[in-house]
């Protein structure tokens, strides 16, 4: 099989690792990246109704990585659907790449926001909810992924508060729960979102079934909370 | 009196009327103003609560999905406060939105250092891109805000106070105006300190440049306005020296002088009034006759 084959073929959960090690550097970031693969692989396969040939259509599902650490997984993701060439992952960080250790919208096709900085991508996430109801597309869902320490960023409660109580049906937040904030969240996140009227579901993140109910249950008038618990960090 | 911000109120509700690319984004400030257009639009005029950082977040949120936002409260908290989602939210992502803000540096002494901001433009200085209105009258203010709701893909921050000057002038966005012609240099006057300066220099043999837009600086106007003798004098109603370097880039090429006045660095606990902190500036009309006769005699 030639280089060209294996760019063009269908990608499966199985390739991700085998794309994700193209990435090199940044070991630091990569038990973050790994808490991530199973929740955005799911979303990316079977929910999120985007593709490279409507990434700029304004009636596509939004997806905003808020938590940019780590974003080889995404990378991967994003490649195995075709948004980025595969050969892209070996330039992982590399001055003229596109890709870097967090990623630029401006960079990447198909990355909705520029992250890295946290506490960033739901308040923007709630704008982009607002924005595509005034203009009348309602059929479209804006989903945000955040990390449990990230969840720590006060505005990110500026944004769920508010959320929940203007009922933006349309947003959803995936938290990936690695135990890594440094004091905790007495009771669980989701009771936080719950206390601000939020749909929420907490599920296994690494179990693909449990991820797919979660993502897809019906959430009248509320946002959507999943909260998806993997291995702690440390 | 109309302020700048009640006019902001009313034009800005009309424009909504006029322009479904606009929406406003609030953070209680003005919301009560805002009530009329809120029922007329309750998907466009969004109030977000006490919450600076969502908002500046949200305005650029909906910049993503291709509106025009308007995001609006004090100074303090819609520049400083947010400062971090100004810069990554908007200018990072590659959007735009319409800042507006009220407060300014010294509209509420009583309140107290907490509702001044003084540094608002040198922070924006900070960031590639932005457009600065400062406009010194309601009417201005309009213009200047219907100019910033038609620019599309420009970052703008229109920064409104209570402290204005008596007439509005025929002010160009982008343009120093010549209210009088000297020869001993340039007395540029930014927004509402136009009145102080005009009674300061009355007599003086100085050239006054009025400017209701700072950013982009019209470095070629102030050049033009110079004649033999390149001093420059900026009297600004924020931090002092806010635009010096503009100036100094705009006269790179030639032997020059600039003094830049405005609200000092050091913070003046008291309260009291607009006119008492403009006094305890040095920006009142008789303190800045003495400054501006000791630099260009």
């Amino acid at each position: 099989m030639t280089t060209a084959e294996i760019t063009q073929r269908a990608h499966g959960f199985a390739d991700l690792p085998g794309l994700i090690a193209r990435m090199t550097g940044a070991e630091k970031h990569v038990p973050a990246a790994n808490s991530t693969l199973d929740a955005l692989w799911v979303l990316y396969d079977r929910v999120l109704r985007v593709s490279p040939e409507t990434a700029d259509s304004a009636e596509r599902d939004r997806f905003l990585l808020s938590k940019g650490h780590g974003p080889m997984s995404y990378y991967a993701v994003l490649a195995a659907k075709g948004f980025i060439p595969v050969e892209t992952l070996d330039t992982f960080g590399a001055y003229d790449s596109p890709l870097g250790h967090h990623p630029d919208r401006l960079l990447v096709p198909g990355v909705e926001i520029g992250s890295g900085s946290l506490g960033h991508g739901l308040p923007l996430a709630v704008g982009t909810a607002l924005g595509l109801r005034a203009q009348g597309l309602t059929g479209q869902a804006v989903w945000v992924l955040i990390g449990d320490a990230e969840f720590d960023e006060g505005s990110n409660h500026e944004a769920v508060a508010f959320a929940g109580a203007a009922g933006l049906e349309q947003l959803n937040v995936i938290v990936i729960d690695n135990s890594s904030a440094t004091h905790g969240w007495t009771g669980g996140i989701a009771a936080r979102f719950a206390g601000e009227g939020w749909s929420t579901a907490t599920v296994n993140g690494r179990d693909h079934e449990e991820l797919y109910a979660a993502y897809t249950a019906a959430h009248p008038g509320r946002p959507h909370a999943v909260i998806a618990r993997v291995e702690p960090k440390n | 009196m109309e302020t700048m911000r009640d006019r902001f109120i009313d034009v800005t509700s009309r424009m909504l009327d006029e322009d479904p690319r606009l929406a406003v984004v609030l953070a209680d400030i003005s919301a009560a103003g805002f009530a009329g257009a809120a029922a007329a639009h309750p998907d466009r005029v969004v109030n977000v609560g006490i919450r600076e950082q969502l908002m500046i977040g949200a305005a650029g949120g909906l910049a993503l999905t291709g509106m025009r936002p308007i995001a609006h409260t004090f100074a303090s908290f819609l520049i400083e406060r947010p400062f971090e989602q100004v810069k990554l939210d908007l200018g990072h992502q590659g959007v735009s939105a319409v800042l507006v803000s009220a407060a300014g540096s010294y509209d509420w002494p009583a309140g107290g250092r907490t509702h001044m901001a003084p540094g608002d433009v040198a922070l924006l200085d900070t960031l590639p891109g932005w457009t600065v209105h400062v406009p010194g009258h309601p009417d201005e203010a309009e213009l200047l805000l219907r100019d910033a709701a038609a620019a599309g893909d420009d970052k703008v921050y229109v920064r409104l106070s209570a402290h204005r000057n008596e007439l509005a002038r025929p002010v160009a966005p982008g343009k120093f105006l010549t209210l009088r012609q000297g020869s001993r240099g340039v007395v540029l006057a930014v927004g509402p300190m136009l009145d102080a300066v005009l009674a300061a220099t009355e007599g003086l043999d100085v050239t006054v440049l009025y400017a209701a837009t700072v950013r982009p600086f019209d470095g070629e106007g102030l050049r033009a306005a110079l004649g033999e003798r390149a001093e420059v004098v900026i009297v600004e109603p924020y931090l002092a020296g806010t635009s010096a370097g503009e100036a100094h880039a705009a006269l790179a090429d030639r032997a020059h002088r600039v003094l830049g006045l405005g609200v000092p660095r050091e913070e003046h606990r008291h309260y009291g009034s607009i006119e008492e902190h403009l006094r305890a500036y040095g920006l009142d009309a008789g303190s800045l006759r003495e400054r501006i006769s000791l630099q260009l005699w």
